[in-house]
């Protein structure tokens, strides 16, 4: 860099609503309370008790059910002595075939690479610093990617997709939820609980304190 | 008190990192974030250009997914290909309406509302342009965070045709195909998201109907 380097101002005492740009004193509210914005209702500061622990617990059952639910089927289809069992691997590559490949693709990212992604970075970041270690190399970079891939984490709108083809197909065969199905809904849960838990404010100062 | 008495960053010459919310002199504009490495921005005024784009190319792309069909359906006697509209008609006939109502809702009436919300949003926050939100920046807002919330759920209508598609293949008794809207939903659906990410919702405040109270206590 050939400029000064650039000094922030009062991260102790000052917070700004990333939506509104309300500029705030931060008081911490007490654990399991949120502070919001008074503008826009955003959650600036919101303490867990043992937070970070619990991420890392939850990143890596998250981890764990992705990876077995992805070649388990779980939707099954009979009619007329045909059979046939969908993994989510099989609907990834539902459009592998001719021009609609790059469809795939994509379903394949929302669906598995990037939750599995935003778990990985959860772990890269969080884990550290759970167990008292300095934050690795590039964990603030890591961090931001890990926040801006959230909308495009879609395993919950997947495991919806499910019940909807379910309704569709109702009247052309019977159809049968199987084990990958009930993984996924119990990862739409962990995702939820582990957002829940995600306190942006409290993990960006553990990021900065220990650099 | 009025909302319009909370200082804004920008308010007291600060920026604050739009990714991790740390403050910074006015002086460290477009310089990256010493904390996160994001490029700061006090407003990022530039943006509604890419919003327009990306909303631009998310109306060309649900142009075509909704004159091609989403889904090929072949039945031992019969095949068929049927748009969005279409598919919602057929099972209106079968008397299915509440589901047909449904799908219409979901895949034609939402992003359609999408579209408009996202002008509406973009257009509403022109300092020198003749049209004037009447709507507080308050519910300007919620309509944002609403935008956001929901257009990742209109993936769900690619999703259900992967699945369907990979599910329904019992030779010759019934086989589901992808068809060529699929693959325009999904872009539109993308397009339209980054649209909504693009938009620095901040801005909804800086022209905000809601600092005319105060600026009327001052002038009597
Ligand atoms: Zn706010
Ligand atoms: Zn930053």
């Amino acid at each position: 860099m050939t400029q000064t380097p650039l000094q922030p101002i009062g991260q102790d005492d000052l917070i700004a609503c990333p939506s509104c740009d309300a500029l705030y004193h931060v008081r911490v509210p007490q654990v399991g309370e949120r502070a919001t914005c008074a503008r826009c209702e955003t959650v600036l500061i919101a303490p867990k008790s043992n937070a970070m622990l619990r991420i890392v617990a939850l990143s890596i059952t998250n981890l764990i059910l992705v990876v077995s639910a992805l070649f388990l089927p779980f939707l099954s289809i009979s009619r007329a002595g045909f059979y046939n069992a969908t993994s989510i691997m099989d609907a990834i590559l539902a459009f592998a075939q001719g021009p609609m490949f790059l469809l795939s693709i994509a379903v394949g990212a929302l669906i598995v690479v990037v939750p599995m992604a935003r778990m990985l970075l959860t772990l890269y970041v969080v884990a550290p610093l759970e167990f008292g270690a300095a934050p690795l190399p590039r964990a603030a970079q890591a961090f931001r990617l890990f926040e801006s891939l959230k909308p495009w984490s879609m395993a919950e709108i997947f495991v919806l997709g499910c019940g909807i083809a379910l309704v569709k197909v109702a009247d052309l065969a019977t159809v049968d939820f199987g084990a990958a199905f009930w993984m996924m809904g119990v990862l739409v849960v962990v995702v939820l609980l582990q957002d829940n838990l995600m306190d942006r404010w409290s993990i960006w100062r553990a990021l900065e304190k220990r650099a | 008190m009025t909302q319009a008495a909370i200082p804004t960053a920008r308010d007291k010459g600060l920026i604050a990192c739009e990714r991790c919310g740390l403050l910074w002199p006015m002086s460290g504009e477009h310089s990256p974030c010493g904390r996160c490495g994001h490029k700061l921005s006090s407003r990022n005024t530039g943006s509604i250009q890419r919003v327009w784009a990306w909303w631009l190319a998310g109306l060309m792309c649900y142009i075509p997914a909704n004159l091609y069909p989403m889904l090929v359906t072949d039945m031992l006697t019969s095949h068929s290909a049927s748009t969005i509209v279409q598919g919602a008609i057929e099972i209106a006939h079968h008397g299915d309406l509440p589901i047909a109502l449904v799908i219409l809702i979901a895949s034609v009436a939402i992003p359609f509302a999408k579209f408009a919300a996202v002008a509406y949003l973009a257009l509403s926050i022109r300092p020198l342009g003749r049209f004037r939100a009447r709507a507080s920046a308050h519910r300007r807002h919620q309509l944002y965070e609403l935008v956001e919330y929901i257009g990742r759920w209109s993936m769900i209508d690619v999703f259900v045709v992967a699945i369907l598609s990979a599910l329904v293949q019992l030779n010759a008794a019934a086989s589901i195909h992808p068809g060529p809207a699929a693959v325009t939903f999904a872009l539109s659906v993308i397009f339209t998201m980054l649209s909504a990410q693009a938009f620095d919702s901040r801005m909804i405040w800086d022209v905000s109907p809601d600092a005319a109270p105060t600026l009327k206590e001052e002038t009597p």
